[in-house]
């Protein structure tokens, strides 16, 4: 990227922003912009080409840097992932945390949702008060509830279910899905719900017919974010679930995978890709609405 | 306008139906499954945790109120005041490195670039993929016998005699965990940032630049200014996350070696969960409180500063 760059740059004339006005010489733009961006690439990547390069390695590629180049992969194997598919429950623990995601996930868009609406667009006495409630309750983080959240769990007698984790999930996924979808609600024109009212639909038809139709990008950009959140989470997931097939996937690879003092890398890294791909899919789909929400919700 | 002379011909709405168009029932019926379920997991056991911290609380026995014993004894651990002067020195360290290397790439991304949009969702790459796995690869490139990093310095560019034990000592240890946070913090930052600074209109550079301002004046006076507002909002959240960072110390390290990468959040849990302390624990966890609300003050006159400079109303 770094020669290549420099030919398809446009007249200085042409950019845009505050680029437009400095006549930096194109020498001068390699080394300042673009250099240290392949850098930043390099860096940030590194660690994912790492995952990739170790999972297909056969064990003994693996520790023996001396015969063979560590950056590449000299015979590339899938004995790492049929140990990990076929001799571990990695399939069962990724059921299980798609299960407990897509769950806390549907519960905490349909309660942020009619959060949303009756804060932002029912606008009762003190609706400001409550919106500001919930977004305090974003600043409370998870290290320190888990311990009195442990006690809570057990004693609902949810301990080492997956519905300690779709109930326990909601706590950071609901102030950030309402916070999100309070800026969506405020963007559609409320013109279009009063026309509604005029014609004589209910609060809950408009809700249903105009109003969602409307924030679909808002639900889109929620629904995502609480998917990814819940597939990320660690903390309760290490502190509510402790048999073996019950844990998610996060969980499950450090504490399942990792025996005595003998690492496994290549199931290890193994694991940790294929942890990693399903999120990371399903962010390529969606990469314009995590921008937004993610931009969005520090810009409201 | 006349509408007396019309009628509506709708069908009289069922009782049920009237229910739901009342306006204060209906606020209810929406706000309770959001409110209930941050009442129930979130305000509850928060309250709880305070208390528990007054007690000798163990897993699966009540325990008994003994007021302020938890934290006088905490007082004279070693282990625990290690843990509260090192997350001090992790949150600081890691976001002054997390918010330098960010603002640099986002300064970096606002550039006129080709590819632009790409180069964005693949930094935000380590933003997405989940803390623990990408700990686990940062393990694994940390390994005392074959790091990947000591084998470029020591056998491809002949800078040190020896590998590195990168988790075996205390230093050592620390400062790996430093930087795996940085890499974990920087795409989260950039990407606000440069959000940030697609707000700030070309026109001022333009200004700024027939004044005859020079780059680093430019960035000084121009971007600087109108940047804080939401430099300060994502400090706040970065800090308060780093301050309470649990997924990364604790795949690493586990707190070791000799406890000496113990942050609050790992040492809490520590004694907590397989320890069994349910009070010591909470003991441990309310000692964040107290900095988590300054910083959460913070966040609140940060954003108020940004009304009045915006002069829009409380919107």
């Amino acid at each position: 990227m770094t020669d290549a760059t420099p030919v398809d740059d446009t007249p200085v004339v042409e950019a845009e922003g505050p680029q437009l006005l400095s006549w930096d010489s194109r020498t001068r733009r390699v080394v300042t912009v673009y250099v240290p961006l392949v850098c930043f690439l390099i860096i940030l990547l590194f660690p994912f080409y790492w995952m990739g390069v170790t999972t297909f390695k056969p064990n003994s590629e693996l520790i023996n840097y001396k015969d063979n180049n560590p950056f590449w992969i000299n015979s590339p194997t899938l004995s790492n992932i049929k140990k990990l598919l076929f001799e571990t429950d990695y399939a069962h623990w990724l059921v299980t945390t798609m299960g407990v995601a897509i769950g806390s996930t549907i519960l905490s868009l349909l309660s942020s949702v009619l959060a949303a609406y009756a804060i932002q667009r029912l606008r009762f006495r003190g609706s400001d008060y409550v919106g500001l409630a919930i977004y305090a309750a974003y600043l409370v983080p998870p290290s320190i509830l888990f311990i009195p959240l442990a006690q809570v769990v057990y004693q609902l007698g949810l301990f080492d279910t997956p519905f300690a984790l779709i109930l326990t999930y909601p706590t950071f996924l609901v102030p950030f899905c309402t916070w999100l979808l309070i800026g969506y609600f405020k963007s559609i024109p409320y013109e279009l719900e009063e026309c509604a009212l005029i014609d004589g639909a209910s609060r809950l038809q408009i809700l249903r017919r105009i109003t969602l139709p409307l924030a679909v990008p808002g639900l889109i950009s929620a629904g995502i974010f609480a998917f990814t959140l819940s597939w990320n989470e660690f903390i309760y997931a290490l502190a509510f679930i402790s048999s073996s097939e019950k844990k998610t996937v996060p969980v499950a690879i450090l504490t399942e995978l990792v025996q005595g003092d003998v690492y496994h890398w290549g199931s290890l890294m193994a694991g940790a890709l294929l942890g990693s791909l399903p999120v990371a899919i399903f962010y390529m789909f969606f990469v314009e609405y995590y921008v937004s929400s993610l931009t969005g919700a520090v810009k409201e | 306008m006349d509408a007396s002379t019309w009628v509506a011909k709708r069908q009289p709405p069922t009782l049920l139906g009237r229910l739901f168009d009342y306006k204060p029932f209906l606020v209810f019926i929406c706000l309770t499954p959001a409110i209930g379920l941050l009442l129930a997991f979130l305000t509850y056991p928060l309250g709880l945790g305070i208390y528990l911290a007054f007690t000798d609380t163990e897993i699966g026995g009540n325990g008994s109120w003994v007021g302020l014993e938890n934290f006088e004894s905490l007082l004279d651990d070693r282990i625990f005041l290690q843990a509260v002067w090192w997350t001090f020195v992790y949150t600081a360290i890691a976001t002054v490195g997390k918010f330098a290397l960010g603002l640099w790439l986002a300064l970096l991304l606002n550039q006129h670039i080709p590819f632009k949009s790409v180069l964005r969702a693949i930094i935000l790459l380590p933003y997405i993929v989940p803390t623990v796995l990408s700990a686990i690869a940062f393990w694994w490139i940390y390994d005392p016998q074959f790091s990947i990093i000591s084998y470029v310095l020591v056998d491809q560019l002949h800078w040190l005699d020896h590998y590195i034990d990168f988790l075996g000592t205390p230093w050592a240890a620390r400062w790996s965990l430093i930087a795996a946070n940085i890499w974990r913090g920087i795409p989260f930052v950039a990407i606000t940032l440069l959000a940030g600074l697609q707000t700030i209109s070309p026109s001022l550079y333009e200004a700024a630049m027939l004044d005859g301002a020079t780059p680093w004046q430019r960035f000084r006076h121009v971007t600087a200014p109108l940047l804080m507002p939401i430099l300060a909002i994502v400090m706040t959240f970065s800090v308060l996350f780093t301050f309470t960072d649990f997924q990364l110390v604790y795949s690493i390290t586990r707190g070791g070696p000799i406890n000496a990468t113990h942050l609050m959040a790992t040492l809490a849990f520590q004694r907590g969960i397989p320890g069994a302390q349910l009070g010591e624990g909470a003991a441990i966890a309310v000692a964040m409180i107290p900095f988590l609300i300054l910083a959460t003050l913070f966040s609140y006159f940060a954003l108020g500063r940004r009304k009045w400079q915006q002069g829009s109303d409380n919107d």
